[in-house]
């Protein structure tokens, strides 16, 4: 266990070696939170609610997606590409350590860092300038807290079965540009998953996109009564277990026919 | 008990081929051509504890993949492979906490942090106690002279340096077995001094088994006391250095410049009747006559040739084993009694 708290720390240091990445980061969620704000009080117009969401609410919404999303959102797909192209990943099977476990570990070190230090001083700066309504009870933010926990595994390993497929296809670049904007709408970051149409919901419900973004932002906006909250949770704990199974099955396969590039 | 036990070791590929014009590019969207080339092809050996081996063989030969299965990153497509009493592949996480890996084309430390911090990181990942780092580290660094380079981050570093930074990192563990792909392609002469004379300490000193895959014949001149030698992913040679060069460099260089004009035939008109195999050097403007290794011979040649022509400078060389082994990928195979 060790090794792997140790990890996150040095992608701790790895995060302050590019600082420049760092501050340019609150800018672009700063801009982004921004955008969405004006976007949907134009869209409401002066009413008051659609679909029982007032404005205020949704401005919540958008802001802690947003803030949630630097908390679960990583490149490890990217990033696992690169080193099985690159032959990099030759290295990492080397070392007496379980290398998705790594990679995962990689992934919390750099949500947490964008947590504390991205993610805290920006929600602070978005309070003074938007109306936003917080909750502080403290039952909806432990809720919170657990929420996008699950939500960091559901979509880490949705990265990691998206790394795997390199084996598979040499280079996935496609797949993964598709997988992102797949994850930011039907996560419910962009829009809502109660503004989508009824069908469209109900083929959701079967999907684990939602619990990536809708839950733990429905939970902080109190969009959801405590019994739903936990369903919800519940749903999420399900989903990361169900997908460890093709990340395991597929990571078998890969072991089997790997090649390693370039020498 | 062998550090290395391989047995009918056997590493099949799928190479594609595309086919050819616009056509035969819609074809390849379907249905592919390849061909199975086995990159390692029934080979075996083992390595005794503590031995030094060089591991050589062209470019392709599958001297890389070979050192791939042995440490557990590739399966082999059949065969039986023992490193360390273990199945590489299949305890893999156990496996690798017994070997050092040196890859030269490829850095394993962390890019953008200090050498300290991936240092640090990898104590923990082996689980190296403080004593153990401190009393076996400690002296690593110093032989290795990079004390002043542990706080700088790996990218700022220079091949050299780096090439330091990863052997030490290689050694944390002081692992039993060590294997080193290529350690000193790029490297300046006083760095490869450094990493031999590194190399041969610790085997000294610890009694570490080194594999090593090189082209760069000095090293395994300066460090191997046997050679395994790979060709078409088959071994073509297994035995002593000493061995291959006595048997196979039996003969001897003499290199003649003249003053005056000379020419091919006329030097080989000077020695008829005698073996020699005459060769002429346009760049360097010498002529080379090949014989045996024969005291006689050579005297004879000499002096046939001082009374017919003019000369400026003679030398005498010994085949150098570069010459060997590359009469030997030339001629595919080695038999040595």
């Amino acid at each position: 266990m060790d090794k792997y708290i140790e990890m996150i720390r040095v992608r701790f240091l790895m995060m302050l070696a590019y600082r420049t990445n760092y501050y340019t980061g609150i800018l672009i969620y700063g801009i982004n939170i921004g955008a969405y704000y004006f976007l949907w009080t134009a869209i409401y117009g002066g009413k008051e609610e659609i679909q029982g969401v007032s404005v205020v609410q949704m401005t919540t919404y958008v802001a802690i997606s947003w803030m949630a999303r630097a908390f679960y959102f990583n490149n490890l797909d990217r990033e696992m590409a690169q080193e099985i192209m690159e032959g990099k990943v030759a290295v990492e099977l080397i070392r007496p350590y379980n290398y998705l476990g790594m990679k995962t570990m990689q992934g919390l070190g750099e949500g947490i860092f964008r947590l504390f230090f991205f993610s805290l001083p920006g929600l602070l700066i978005v309070y003074f300038i938007f109306p936003i309504q917080f909750s502080w009870d403290l039952s909806v933010w432990s809720l919170f807290a657990l929420s996008i926990l699950l939500s960091f595994f559901i979509n880490t390993q949705l990265n990691l079965l998206t790394g795997i497929t390199t084996f598979f296809l040499y280079n996935n670049a496609g797949l993964i540009r598709a997988k992102r904007v797949i994850i930011d709408l039907f996560s419910g970051l962009l829009l809502p998953i109660s503004f989508f149409p009824g069908w469209v919901q109900s083929i959701m419900k079967f999907l684990p996109f939602q619990g990536i973004s809708y839950v733990p932002s429905m939970i902080f906006t109190k969009g959801f009564t405590q019994q739903e909250a936990w369903a919800a949770i519940g749903q999420q704990f399900i989903w990361v277990i169900i997908l460890i199974i093709p990340i395991q099955l597929l990571w078998y396969l890969a072991k089997k026919q790997m090649v390693i590039q370039g020498g | 008990m062998n550090a290395i036990e391989v047995k009918n070791l056997r590493k099949e590929f799928k190479a594609y081929s595309s086919r050819s014009g616009l056509k035969g590019a819609f074809r390849d969207l379907f249905t592919r051509n390849y061909k199975i080339i086995p990159a390692v092809n029934d080979i075996s050996f083992s390595v005794k504890q503590g031995e030094m081996v060089g591991y050589i063989g062209e470019n392709g030969a599958g001297k890389s993949t070979t050192i791939k299965m042995l440490t557990g990153i590739l399966t082999p497509t059949s065969g039986q492979i023992q490193v360390n009493g273990m199945n590489p592949h299949k305890e893999r996480e156990r496996f690798v906490q017994t070997i050092g890996v040196v890859f030269g084309q490829r850095s394993q430390l962390w890019w953008d942090i200090a050498v300290q911090e991936s240092f640090r990181l990898l104590k923990k990942v082996y689980k190296v106690s403080d004593e153990q780092y401190e009393d076996h580290m400690q002296h690593v660094i110093r032989t290795l002279d990079i004390e002043p380079l542990l706080d700088k981050p790996v990218r700022k570093l220079s091949l050299g340096q780096r090439m330091r930074c990863e052997l030490a990192a290689a050694l944390i563990h002081n692992p039993p077995l060590l294997f080193l792909d290529e350690p000193t392609i790029g490297l300046d002469v006083l760095v490869k001094l450094k990493i031999r004379e590194f190399l041969k300490e610790i085997n000294e000193k610890y009694n570490t088994t080194i594999l090593l895959t090189t082209h760069d014949l000095s090293d395994i001149e300066a460090l191997c006391e046997r050679v395994i030698l790979l060709d078409g992913g088959k071994v073509i040679y297994d035995g002593g250095l000493h061995d291959l060069k006595e048997n196979l460099a039996d003969g001897k260089e003499l290199h003649f410049q003249f003053l005056e004009n000379v020419d091919l035939p006329a030097v080989k008109k000077a020695t008829n009747g005698m073996p020699v195999k005459w060769e002429y050097d346009e760049k360097e403007q010498v002529f080379i006559a090949n014989i045996e290794n024969d005291d006689l011979l050579i005297s004879q040649i000499i002096a046939v040739i001082v009374a017919a022509f003019k000369i400026k400078d003679i030398k005498i060389n010994e085949t150098s084993t570069e010459e060997i082994i590359r009469n030997i990928y030339e001629k595919g195979a080695v038999e040595v009694g």
